[in-house]
């Protein structure tokens, strides 16, 4: 009985101690991440070149949203957050790096016959005050509306651009990511979001705003308005370890993977 | 050897009061972060505003909690039936082989994670749903099924173990005065049994009202209350796990003040439960 | 109209079996979808290898090592606390307002669901503590997640040890702890296993606490500081966010699977030590 204390009591002594030693080893950098959902994906592409370039870097990123990604940073659970949004009120005593530029595009299924939507019709949608699809030519047919939750940072910038003060209507569906919302989108000819224009893939269909088509040519030339900034945020100036991501991330390195992956170049 | 038994005791004792430590910890935790906001708003307005914009001040849960509810009874409706038939079959009807068959196999229905359950209804009842009843297929109905099949276990088994404790007299007299295995069964069996299997479906309802993952999948998360079958909601607990992560303040005081509601239910749900089965004992 | 007893009888009959047979239908349903879909993905590459690609591409080895890890150490906590705690209530007698007071807050944290747990902690334990998402936070909190049932079943198996036996080692000249160290947990040892089985596939299963907890990274859990993804943390955000419709099915084969081979073993363990006391 004794004995069997004894070896617990060591089992549970050396996974404390090689916990806690390798959080102090030196040359060592172990990096978290948290945010932005849409920033997610491109923050795991990066960390997963940066880090089988430099050995001695361990990254860890984890979604939560930007308004999470930011608390964390002022609780000091991450030591990068992640935003799809610029910063606002007391946020901007926080430290900021824009990484590169991302379009807002609003998908719905590719058997929707629609091509093109007003930023009034988009908003008129969100509000709850245009439920079917009959009023924009199609079936006689509730629209199935998703939308992202409050602390999104594409919520954000989506009620920025598009709804004008208004609120967004509370039976509207609610996802907590970008790719849920893809994935529903996907599946049901009825329904209408907005992710971001990186993660639109063949199985959904991005309309036009006001007749602008939502490509990068169009992007990069900034006739399609819809456009928003991806950012890493840190408390106060950056260590070397996060530094050094952060100029991996800013290099020609870091944006040509940003940019091969459907993201705006910060040029 | 006197020595030898005090240092076991004391680490018998330590090892006690640590895990109460814990326990009580997460309770008062939770308590103490979700009070101050029910003084400050007053319960009543958080449980009877209808308006969730904690960002903005409004902490009115009424949606999520008239949602839970019904999500709640809808899975009531689907699993106490099922659950009690089956139990029935178990009890009465079922041989030792098949007993032993189907044993396990609710026992596996049970230990099958929530997500799994969620998964299955997001890939193959919500597009149903949605093409042969309309609406988008992530509804009240949904979740009601779904919840209904994860309850199911729980009430079976307390269902199976209220009629077995019905002792075999009961039964032997009624076959000996002539009765048909259903007849001795409507009029002698459940009616004793009766306290149990109710005190199945009151935990059966505890189950579905705490359930977070499987609804978060296909209950649609839509802040208002559900004006039909076919129309998304979203529960209280649904509600915590959309907003966890980047609540602070008051908006994360009101998620705990959510989480001493749901609490609070849960405890009532068990209390009825518990007197339901004791009053029977003590008549 | 009414019908003969007999018919009735024989309808009521009917009825019940084809209620127990849609349940058996339900879930051969489900293990059949998962099986047909999942065990393609199976191969030592899935098992053995890294994700690629957000989970797209490669395997899930991470998060078997991750769930393995959390669930042992949870239990290597929550065991000797759960089972010192029900030793401590069954034989300090002083059956009064403590233990009773003891006991109304271990049901009443039994029916605690789950994503109050990771509500709990996410703020205790990530932040206010500062582990940060870690595997640490999340051991803590599925330990205490586990810790009711594990008391719970603990002591009423201990209860359920008949005096006499205590009686007969009492007489014989062992002391109260020796007593219980060696005759009365022993005896007990089946019951203590159900709640610590039933406490393992509470915790393969889990994933509103996990998220909150110990996050989801991709990579493997070298340290209790280390974030990382159970399997069933992996298989809802493969399935969530639609990533690759293969991968979560071949995940949920694996979870499903393993949480079918704990079962077993449970079954197994409790055979034996069953077989060991008679």
């Amino acid at each position: 009985m004794k004995r069997l204390l004894l070896v617990f009591l060591l089992i549970l002594l050396v996974f404390l101690l090689y916990g806690l030693r390798r959080g102090s080893k030196e040359g060592f950098c172990h990096l978290t991440l948290i945010g932005s959902t849409s920033v997610q994906p491109f923050a795991e592409r990066l960390a997963e070149e940066f880090m089988a370039e430099n050995k001695g870097y361990l990254l860890d990123v984890q979604g939560g949203g930007s308004t999470a990604g930011i608390q964390a940073v002022r609780q000091d659970t991450a030591h990068i957050g992640m935003s799809s949004r610029e910063l606002k009120g007391e946020e901007r005593t926080l430290k900021s790096y824009l990484i590169c530029y991302d379009a807002l595009a609003v998908i719905v299924h590719p058997a929707n016959p629609i091509e093109n939507l007003s930023i009034r019709e988009i908003r008129e949608i969100y509000a709850g005050r245009k439920r079917s699809w009959r009023e924009f030519g199609w079936k006689d047919r509730a629209i199935d509306v998703i939308t992202r939750e409050e602390g999104s940072g594409t919520r954000s910038s989506f009620e920025d651009l598009v709804m004008k003060g208004e609120e967004i209507a509370p039976t509207v569906m609610v996802q907590d990511s970008n790719g849920s919302v893809r994935e529903i989108v996907a599946n049901d000819p009825y329904a209408i979001g907005y992710i971001s224009f990186g993660l639109v893939d063949r199985r959904v269909k991005a309309v036009s705003i006001d007749g602008v088509r939502p490509t990068e040519e169009n992007i990069k030339r900034k006739v399609y308005r819809f456009v928003r900034p991806f950012l890493f945020i840190t408390k106060g100036a950056p260590k070397a370890c996060e530094q050094n991501f952060i100029s991996f991330v800013l290099s020609e390195r870091g944006q040509g993977i940003l940019k091969r992956e459907g993201l705006i170049p910060v040029l | 050897m006197k020595r030898e038994e005090i240092h076991i005791e004391w680490t018998f004792r330590l090892f006690a009061f640590s895990s109460l430590l814990f326990l009580f910890l997460i309770l008062f935790f939770i308590l103490f972060e979700g009070s101050p906001l029910l003084y400050k708003v007053g319960l009543r307005s958080v449980l009877l505003e209808q308006r969730w914009a904690p960002t903005k001040g409004s902490f009115g849960i009424l949606p999520m909690v008239v949602s839970s509810f019904l999500v709640t009874f809808g899975a009531l409706c689907l699993g106490a039936p099922l659950g009690l038939f089956c139990a029935i079959f178990l009890s009465e009807y079922a041989s030792r082989s098949v007993r032993m068959v189907l044993k396990p196999t609710l026992e596996l229905l049970a230990a099958i994670p929530s997500v799994v359950y969620g998964f299955m209804g997001v890939v193959y009842l919500v597009p149903i749903v949605r093409e042969y009843l309309g609406g988008p297929g992530f509804s009240l109905l949904t979740t009601s099924l779904v919840l209904g099949i994860m309850i199911l276990p729980t009430i079976t088994s307390i269902s199976f173990d209220a009629m077995q404790s019905v002792p075999g007299p009961f039964r032997e007299g009624s076959y000996a005065m002539g009765a048909t295995r259903w007849q001795t069964i409507w009029r002698i069996t459940l009616p004793s049994a009766r306290s149990g299997i109710v005190a199945g479906f009151i935990l059966g309802m505890g189950r579905a009202i705490g359930e977070t993952m499987a609804v978060i999948m296909v209950a649609g998360n839509a802040l208002s209350i559900p004006k039909g079958l076919l129309e998304p909601l979203r529960t209280l607990t649904g509600n915590i796990a959309l907003e966890l992560a980047y609540a602070t303040g008051e908006h994360r005081s009101a998620l705990f003040t959510t989480g001493v509601i749901l609490l609070l239910i849960i405890m009532i749900f068990n209390s009825v439960a518990n007197f339901v089965v004791k009053k029977r004992i003590v008549r | 109209m009414r019908l003969d007893p007999r018919t009735t009888d024989r309808l009521f009959s009917i009825f019940f079996r084809v209620h127990a047979l849609i349940v058996v239908c339900v879930l051969l349903a489900i293990l059949f979808l998962i099986a047909i879909k999942g065990l393609p993905q199976l191969s030592p590459a899935f098992l053995l290898q890294s994700p690629k690609d957000m989970g797209r591409e490669g395997g899930i080895f991470p998060f078997i090592v991750g769930t393995f890890l959390l669930v042992f150490l949870s239990l290597l906590l929550a065991i000797p606390l759960g089972v010192g705690t029900a030793v401590f209530l069954t034989e300090y007698r002083r059956e009064g307002r403590l233990t009773a007071f003891i006991r109304f807050g271990v049901e009443s944290l039994a029916g605690i669901p789950s994503i109050l747990y990771g509500l709990f902690g996410f703020i205790f334990f990530v932040i206010r503590l500062k582990m940060g998402l870690s595997l640490m936070a999340g051991v803590l909190t599925i330990m205490i997640m586990v810790l009711p049932t594990i008391i719970r079943t603990s002591e009423e198996a201990i209860k359920a040890v008949p005096r006499q036996l205590r009686l007969v080692s009492h007489s014989l000249g062992a002391t109260k702890w020796e007593t219980i160290v060696g005759v009365v947990l022993p005896k007990a040892s089946p019951g203590i296993l159900t709640g610590i089985m039933l406490s393992v596939g509470r915790a393969v299963g889990e994933t509103a606490a996990l998220i909150f907890t110990m996050g989801c990274s991709l990579r493997l859990p070298t340290s209790l500081a280390d974030s990382g993804r159970t399997l069933a943390v992996h298989f809802y955000i493969l399935a969530r966010e639609g990533i690759s419709m293969e991968k979560a099915y071949g995940t949920a084969f694996v979870l499903v699977f393993a949480i079918l081979l704990v079962n077993l073993l449970a079954y197994y363990l409790m055979h034996k030590a069953m077989e060991r006391l008679s």
